[in-house]
């Protein structure tokens, strides 16, 4: 009996061993197939305080151009990193930019808009539980969605737009799509 | 021509490491002192080997020879001094350069400094070393050679990474080396251990000191880390719990419960079999470290980049090293003599309580960092563990743990008397709940965080039990005070290194509540001329100019803070943007302050109001923590120090002489 204790190391560490081999097969980034190449979630999202009642977002939006969804919310620090970036996109007019403010306080949200800079073409809130959110698979924020004219889902971006991530992989998808 | 002899010298080194690894282990076998004895020369020829191949790839840097494939990659000509030399190290082939580099540098000074280790012992020892050797040198040639060549040579380098241009970062990495390897030594020696079948108090009094001096390293390796993080990341904060941090701390906390265990075996003769799992584990979570930095198993904000094929052969060199520990473990182990027994109230008692909280939140660091990976291989979705699950799970582990560092101290061997400990820590108890109480009151009762009183509560207890511990050691007060004085300069070295590092802890953890609980910022768009109050301090926005660096243009910003009206200081935060490659850093200007830091961050133009966006925080206690942590590992350096170290292994003759004295 007291013998088994000492297998319990060799055990608990094989174990862990067979889990490495399988997650070296896997990355970890990819998104589950199941999501690409479907239509955007049916979505009518409020604007946020303060604005138009018809600045929110909804799924006709996505549709007739290719865009690209942000998740984001002022609680996110690697939000704020991202955010300078997507001012540039923004400036370029490359693709227009639909922001959802996800479970956030909306208050919140529109201030840190305000502070920061508005990138977004259209902000709408999903407030926690973040139902929208959770029909587009969003593991965290910041996350990014590149959608086409048809408002089919072809791109999940997890984590920050960089300069470096923007030019090899986001941009040239969307210039592919935008043919 | 230098690149090559590099990398013969590494092939020669890997010859070398073969003998060592196999000749002296049949050598402890059959008893031949000859075989034995070659385990010295081939450890001083590796060392130099790979020194040579060090030397060759930072003549690389230095010359900035771009013919070099790694150099090219990870070097630029505009590039100041420090970082073209912290450059060698900055990239994933350079690193495993160095980290070997480190391992041959250990097993020459077990060489150099163990002349009275029992041969068999220190035989076995420095092959199982050469067999780390042998496995780490197969993966740098066959998959991450850092020599190999570019041809035609481009003109100029693609730059370094402009986060890691920075002196914290530039030391960060060997510090943190030092400290992983160091655990190399406990880890050949608790397999020499295993293969002989003997662990006594003279193993222990070798192993100790080897532990203690990578513990010391990987303790200033984290803390510079997390210090580079907050002043350079410009987010105020200093821990993240990213994945790739957790690959540094779960090493530290295996091997700060290695260090207490090691006592116990030192002292009282056991734990033997929980002493040799913790040395097998806290070298294992290194390498587990390594592995999951370098192979993309998990996605981190900063990893190296990866490569599945490198993934692959480090899990097989972790199967071989960890699984074959392991299964030696669960043979050997259970047949190890257990000697001196202890009631559950006791110094042992106590110590093994620490032990086990520190595994069981190594266990726990582990078990967060890798759940994405297990729901996403149970196909339970992708997840994302975050700060939140460390703080709730983790934190409360190590409370009832700093409570009974007050208490352990105090507590004798064997036996303890817990009553009368507490009896003695009656004024401890006292000021500490004094403290909680305040705490509340002055952070307006439930207007801060709850658990903040408590945190400082306990902060005060482990320093106040700590210095109970100290005054009664001296007699303070009690005698008078040149006896005190003669008594405190009695005191062993190590005790004086407890005493800091018990104590640093408590700054640490007094820092780290405080700046948790009470940090106030302010991020808001300031025009030139626009003064904004934080937590009392008023900065006033006097000017931005762009300043030009060494290889970047930087955009400073000029504060001017006052506080109650009266000049507090000038802050020059400044955002750069590097040249090649072209990304942007932030270098937050920090002044800081008995109470706390104040900390000024300046960000980009904002176009709308034409002011620019500008972080401002006020961080209280967080010098506390830098200085708590300088205490610990201060402590670990005073520890090394202490007489019986430095005297070096008694032969054991002399430790069976010592017990049958006492």
């Amino acid at each position: 009996m007291r013998r088994l204790l000492f297998l319990l190391p060799l055990v608990g560490f094989l174990a862990l061993a067979a889990m490495f081999k399988w997650g070296l097969g896997h990355d970890p980034r990819t998104l589950p197939s199941m999501l690409i190449d479907r239509p955007v979630p049916e979505m009518a999202l409020a604007a946020l305080p303060g604005r138009p009642a018809d600045s929110g977002l909804n799924t006709a939006h996505l549709k007739g151009r290719v865009s690209l969804v942000n998740i984001f919310g002022s609680w996110c620090i690697a939000c704020v990193q991202e955010h300078p970036y997507l001012m540039q996109i923004k400036k370029s007019g490359i693709v227009p930019i639909y922001g959802i403010d996800w479970r956030d306080d909306p208050v919140e949200g529109a201030r840190w808009l305000a502070k920061n800079g508005d990138p977004y073409d259209r902000v709408g809130i999903d407030p926690a539980p973040g139902r929208t959110a959770i029909d587009f698979g969003v593991t965290g924020a910041p996350e990014s969605f590149i959608v086409d004219k048809d408002g089919v889902i072809r791109y999940k971006h997890i984590g920050p737009i960089t300069p470096d991530n923007w030019q090899s992989t986001l941009l040239p998808i969307i210039r592919e799509l935008s043919k | 021509m230098i690149a090559e002899i590099g990398h013969f010298a590494l092939i020669l080194a890997l010859a070398v490491a073969l003998l060592q690894a196999t000749l002296p282990l049949i050598g402890a076998q059959r008893g031949d002192p000859v075989w034995m004895g070659l385990s010295g020369p081939t450890s001083v020829a590796q060392m130099v080997l790979v020194t040579v191949s060090f030397a060759a790839l930072t003549h690389a840097y230095v010359t900035s020879d771009f013919s070099v494939l790694n150099v090219a990659q990870n070097s630029h000509t505009d590039k100041p001094m420090l970082y073209k030399v912290a450059g060698v190290w900055g990239n994933h082939e350079g690193s495993l350069l160095l980290w070997i580099t480190i391992l041959a540098v250990f097993g020459c000074a077990v060489t150099a400094f163990g002349r009275n280790l029992p041969p068999g012992l220190k035989a076995r020892a420095l092959a199982v070393q050469a067999i780390i050797t042998v496995g780490f040198l197969l993966f740098i040639l066959f998959t991450s050679n850092p020599f190999e060549r570019l041809d035609p040579a481009p003109m100029n380098g693609n730059g370094l990474n402009p986060l890691l241009q920075d002196p914290g970062l530039a030391f960060h990495p060997p510090m943190l080396y030092l400290g992983y390897v160091g655990f190399s030594m406990a880890f050949s020696f608790a397999i020499a251990a295993l293969i002989e079948g003997r662990v006594d108090a003279a193993w222990a009094r070798w192993v100790r000191p080897w532990t203690l001096a990578a513990w010391v390293f990987l303790t200033g390796g984290i803390v510079l880390g997390s210090w580079w993080a907050y002043y350079e990341l410009g987010w105020g904060g200093w821990w993240y719990w990213d994945p790739v941090e957790n690959a540094s701390f779960m090493p530290w906390l295996a091997g700060t419960a290695l260090l207490h265990s090691a006592v116990v075996v030192e002292k009282r003769d056991a734990l033997k079999a929980w002493t040799i799992f913790l040395a097998i584990t806290a070298f294992g979570l290194s390498l587990l470290g390594t592995f999951l930095v370098r192979s993309g198993v998990i996605t981190s904000v900063h990893a190296f980049a990866s490569d599945p094929t490198r993934g692959v052969f480090i899990l097989a060199l972790l199967v071989v090293a960890i699984g074959g520990s392991f299964t030696l473990f669960a043979f050997r182990a259970p047949n190890l003599k257990t000697g001196g027994l202890f009631s559950p109230v006791s110094r042992e008692g106590a110590l093994l309580l620490n032990n086990v909280l520190m595994a069981t939140g190594a266990g726990t660091v582990l078990l967060g960092t890798l759940y994405p990976l297990f729901a996403d291989a149970l196909d339970l979705g992708k997840v994302s563990v975050g700060p939140p699950f460390f703080n709730s799970v983790f934190v409360p582990l190590m409370v009832p743990m700093v409570l009974a560092m007050a208490v352990g101290p105090l507590m004798s061997w064997k036996r303890g008397d817990l009553a009368g400990v507490l009896g003695r820590l009656k004024i401890a108890i006292g000021l500490s709940l004094v403290i909680t109480a305040a705490t509340w009151f002055l952070q307006g009762g439930s207007a801060g965080p709850w658990w903040a009183a408590g945190g400082m509560g306990l902060a005060a207890w482990l320093l106040l039990g700590t210095l109970v511990d100290l005054a009664e050691r001296v007699r303070l007060f009690k005698a008078p005070l040149s006896d005190s004085l003669a008594r405190a300069g009695r005191l062993p070295r190590s005790y004086w290194g407890m005493m800091l590092a018990h104590g640093g802890l408590a700054l640490f953890i007094a820092g780290a509540t405080a700046s948790s609980a009470w940090k106030v910022e302010a991020v808001q768009s300031q025009k030139i001329g626009e003064a904004i109050t934080v937590s009392g301090y008023t900065f006033t926005l006097k000017e931005v100019k762009d300043v030009p660096g060494a290889n970047y243009l930087a955009t400073e910003g000029i504060f001017e803070v006052t506080k109650d009206g009266k000049f507090f200081a000038e802050m020059r935060p400044a955002k750069r943007v590097y040249r090649q490659p072209p990304r942007p850093t932030t270098e937050a200007a920090i002044e800081g302050t008995f109470l706390g830091d104040v900390y000024a961050v300046i960000g980009d133009k904002d176009v709308v109001s034409g002011g620019y966006v500008t972080r401002l925080y006020f961080n209280p206690l967080v010098p506390w923590m830098w200085v708590g942590t300088l205490f610990m590992v201060l402590g670990g350096l005073t520890s090394l120090t202490d007489r019986r170290h430095r005297i070096g292994a008694p032969t054991r003759a002399r430790a069976v002489a010592q017990a049958a004295k006492a």
